[in-house]
């Protein structure tokens, strides 16, 4: 498959601010892409300058093979975007809107499809500065889709909506999906970036510090497969007295590194051993919301609630 | 530019328009209140006669009554009696609301008959300098005509010099409404679309709709384009209210013709334009306004709006000649007023050129995208 975006060296500079440097990544056509980082870290300035709303400083961008900024006019016709604050006309309601966007790009959107698609049909003639704030998020994802775009740039869409609206936009994006368009996706939701993605980067102070699929990113910089024990904290420092791997305490559990499958019935055997008290076991896997947390520190605008400390 | 994107643009405009009451309220009641107050203050105040407070100290003798009919004769003042404390006299004026007023003194009617010289004394506004004019011109009238009549001893003066009522020039004598219509079509043809675009100009910006809007085809000039019809439709309705108004109301006579049309169109194609270029200028939706407010109010006082522009002083005129609404209002005087389409033509030409510099600068400089 061919890439649908291409991004070498991108730098973009707000005066002495560096919002992004010397960034590189592919897209792949027909696949998802999910864009992660910290608040700040530079999403929406590279997302605009994906979409030609935005000067670069440096490097070099292609979209479709069209740069973003030189040809956007033509760029404009195959892609969809909805920003990360969405705003609208007031006064105009979502069918309305659909109509108008369909008679800009001369195509003939159906406005009640298109909002079932997005589960807003019930908001249909309501004027804009009376939706929600999902529901305008959602109106923003419609009209991306009224020029039936080639790649979807969605930033944050899923900011802010309850856990049914979300998961109505995940399914968008997967139908997306097949139907071969491709999606850029930004996202504080590692979740989302896991259950959507085919690929994934995270951004952090403009620089991109791990990219990959979901799964490449957590076995390279995710922790090995760890024992969960219900036990005294005492167990930890008998395990490390005896067999010498590493333990932590974490919520009052404690934690032992599995370096292969092996050490598990070491270790198992090794507890029992220890005549020490223990209620339970379980295994535990690193999420790549573990990883994004280690790697960039925790994020404190609500969207992640990780029981991990810093 | 494709017409249907300009068009779909134009309902969005309207119906944007049509579902804010405020917007709608003071584009159609506003020239009915506009022609109505301007037609009130001034047709009364230069038409009708002025309301004159007469202190009578001569007790109501034939002498002082005679001077009173011949004062309301004159169709210049009409007289009413009071009978005011002493030494209050002018204070009285002010608080009763008169304008103008008058003492007789008393043994007025004596002293006529003696020949001994008595002062009647006349209390004006200066402020209001028609009322002044009136009243002092109405008093020395029957003062003049009463010294000659006791100059000529009682007997028979036959007069010198006569004076014929007077004729009027050409066909039509022209009354303040009727300056005032196409100067109120011209003062709202400029408010309108530049306060409105001033704002749109900064607000768009800053919610990010313009960036929304670029994501589309529509191109800044159809955006524009869309605007300067929607504001030629507004200005049709407009002009139509306030010429009814001040033909209902004031009895105005003006002359609609087709060449009004011209000047309905360029005039908001112009200040569509200027209201954008100069929202576009700025950076913040304040300094907008206050750009706005620097280029629309000199305008909107000193164009021939409220009053004649040949009226002014000339250094006054000079500035006038340098707006654009001049031409705009000049033009409308004569096509609606003086059927002089030669003069119009040329204000049309000067309107146009001008307006289509201001939408090309204006679409030049307007950026649809943060240029950071
Ligand atoms: N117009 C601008 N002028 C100056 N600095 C800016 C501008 N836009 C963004 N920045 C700065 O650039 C950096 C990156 O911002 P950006 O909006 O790309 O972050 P983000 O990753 O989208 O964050 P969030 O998750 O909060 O949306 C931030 O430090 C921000 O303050
Ligand atoms: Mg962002």
């Amino acid at each position: 498959m061919p890439n649908a975006i291409e991004v070498r060296g991108l730098t973009k500079r707000y005066g002495p601010l560096s919002a992004v440097e010397q960034i590189d990544f592919n897209v792949e056509a027909g696949t998802v892409f999910a864009f992660l980082g910290p608040n700040g870290a530079g999403k929406t300035t590279t997302t605009e300058i994906l979409e030609g709303l935005r000067r670069r400083t440096g490097g070099d961008v292609r979209v479709l093979g069209l740069d973003p900024w030189t040809q956007g006019y033509a760029l404009h016709q195959r892609i969809g975007v909805i920003p990360q604050d969405f705003r609208f006309f007031e006064k105009l309601t979502p069918k309305e809107g659909i109509l108008y966007y369909g008679s800009l790009f001369g195509t003939r959107p159906d406005p009640k499809s298109l909002l079932a698609r997005v589960d807003l049909e019930d908001k249909a003639d309501s004027h804009f500065d009376t939706l929600s704030g999902g529901q305008k998020q959602k109106l923003g994802l419609a009209l991306a889709l009224t020029n039936n775009p080639e790649v979807c740039f969605l930033d944050e869409p899923t900011t802010g909506l309850d856990p049914q609206a979300r998961r109505s936009i995940w399914e968008v994006i997967r139908t997306l999906r097949r139907e071969g368009r491709t999606v850029f996706l930004t996202t504080h939701y590692l979740e989302e970036a896991e259950l959507l993605a085919d690929q994934v980067a995270i951004i952090h102070h403009g620089k991109i510090i791990a990219s990959g699929t979901p799964g490449e990113i957590i076995r390279a910089h995710g922790r090995p497969e760890r024992l969960v024990f219900d036990a005294p904290p005492a167990l930890g420092e008998y395990l490390h007295s005896t067999l010498g791997v590493a333990t932590e305490l974490r919520d009052g559990r404690v934690e032992v590194s599995l370096e292969s499958n092996r050490d598990a019935l070491r270790i198992l055997s090794a507890v029992d051993a220890s005549g020490l008290p223990w209620k339970g076991f379980s295994t535990r896997t690193e999420t790549l919301e573990d990883v994004f947390v280690r790697l960039v520190g925790p994020m404190d605008d609500g969207a992640l609630k990780s029981e991990v400390p810093a | 530019m494709k017409p249907r994107r300009v068009f779909a643009d134009l309902k969005v405009v309207s119906r944007s328009y049509f579902r804010n009451p405020a917007a709608l309220f003071f584009s159609l009641a506003f020239p009915i209140i506009l022609i109505a107050l301007f037609g009130l203050i001034f047709s009364v105040g230069s038409g009708g006669p002025v309301s004159i407070a007469v202190d009578n100290l001569d007790h109501n003798s034939p002498t002082s009554v005679a001077f009173l009919a011949a004062l309301n004769q004159t169709k210049l003042v009409t007289v009413t009696v009071v009978n005011y404390p002493a030494g209050s006299f002018s204070a009285q004026l002010g608080d009763n609301g008169y304008s103008a007023g008058l003492i007789i003194p008393a043994g007025f009617a004596a002293d006529y008959a003696n020949r001994s010289s008595v002062n009647v004394t006349v209390f004006t506004n200066p402020e209001d300098a028609t009322a002044a004019g009136q009243t002092e011109g109405a008093v020395s009238a029957v003062v003049n005509s009463m010294n000659l009549a006791a100059a000529c001893g009682g007997g028979h003066c036959t007069p010198v010099i006569g004076i014929p009522p007077t004729e009027n020039i050409g066909s039509q004598v022209y009354t303040y409404i009727d300056y005032l219509i196409p100067g109120l079509i011209g003062f709202s043809i400029l408010t309108s679309p530049m306060f409105s675009m001033v704002e749109i100009a900064s607000s768009y910006r800053k919610d990010g709709i313009f960036r929304e809007l670029s994501l589309t085809p529509l191109t800044k000039s159809e955006w524009l384009l869309s605007r300067i019809v929607w504001y030629v439709l507004l200005t049709f309705v407009t002009a139509g209210i306030m010429i009814g108004a001040g033909v209902v109301l004031f009895g105005a006579h003006v002359e609609i013709t087709l060449g009004l049309l011209p000047f309905l169109f360029i005039g908001p194609f112009l200040f569509v334009s200027l209201g954008m270029l100069a929202g576009t200028v700025a950076k913040t939706p304040e300094s907008a306004a206050v750009i706005g407010n620097i280029i629309t109010f000199p305008m909107m006082f000193l164009s021939g709006t409220f009053f004649a522009v040949s009226a002014f002083p000339n250094y006054l005129q000079a500035v006038a000649h340098v707006l654009p609404l001049y031409y705009v209002i000049d033009g409308m005087d004569q096509v609606m007023l003086f059927s002089n389409p030669m003069r119009a033509l040329y204000d049309f030409g000067v309107i146009t050129i001008l307006a289509v510099i201001v939408f090309a600068l204006a679409v030049r400089f307007f950026q649809w995208r943060d240029t950071q």
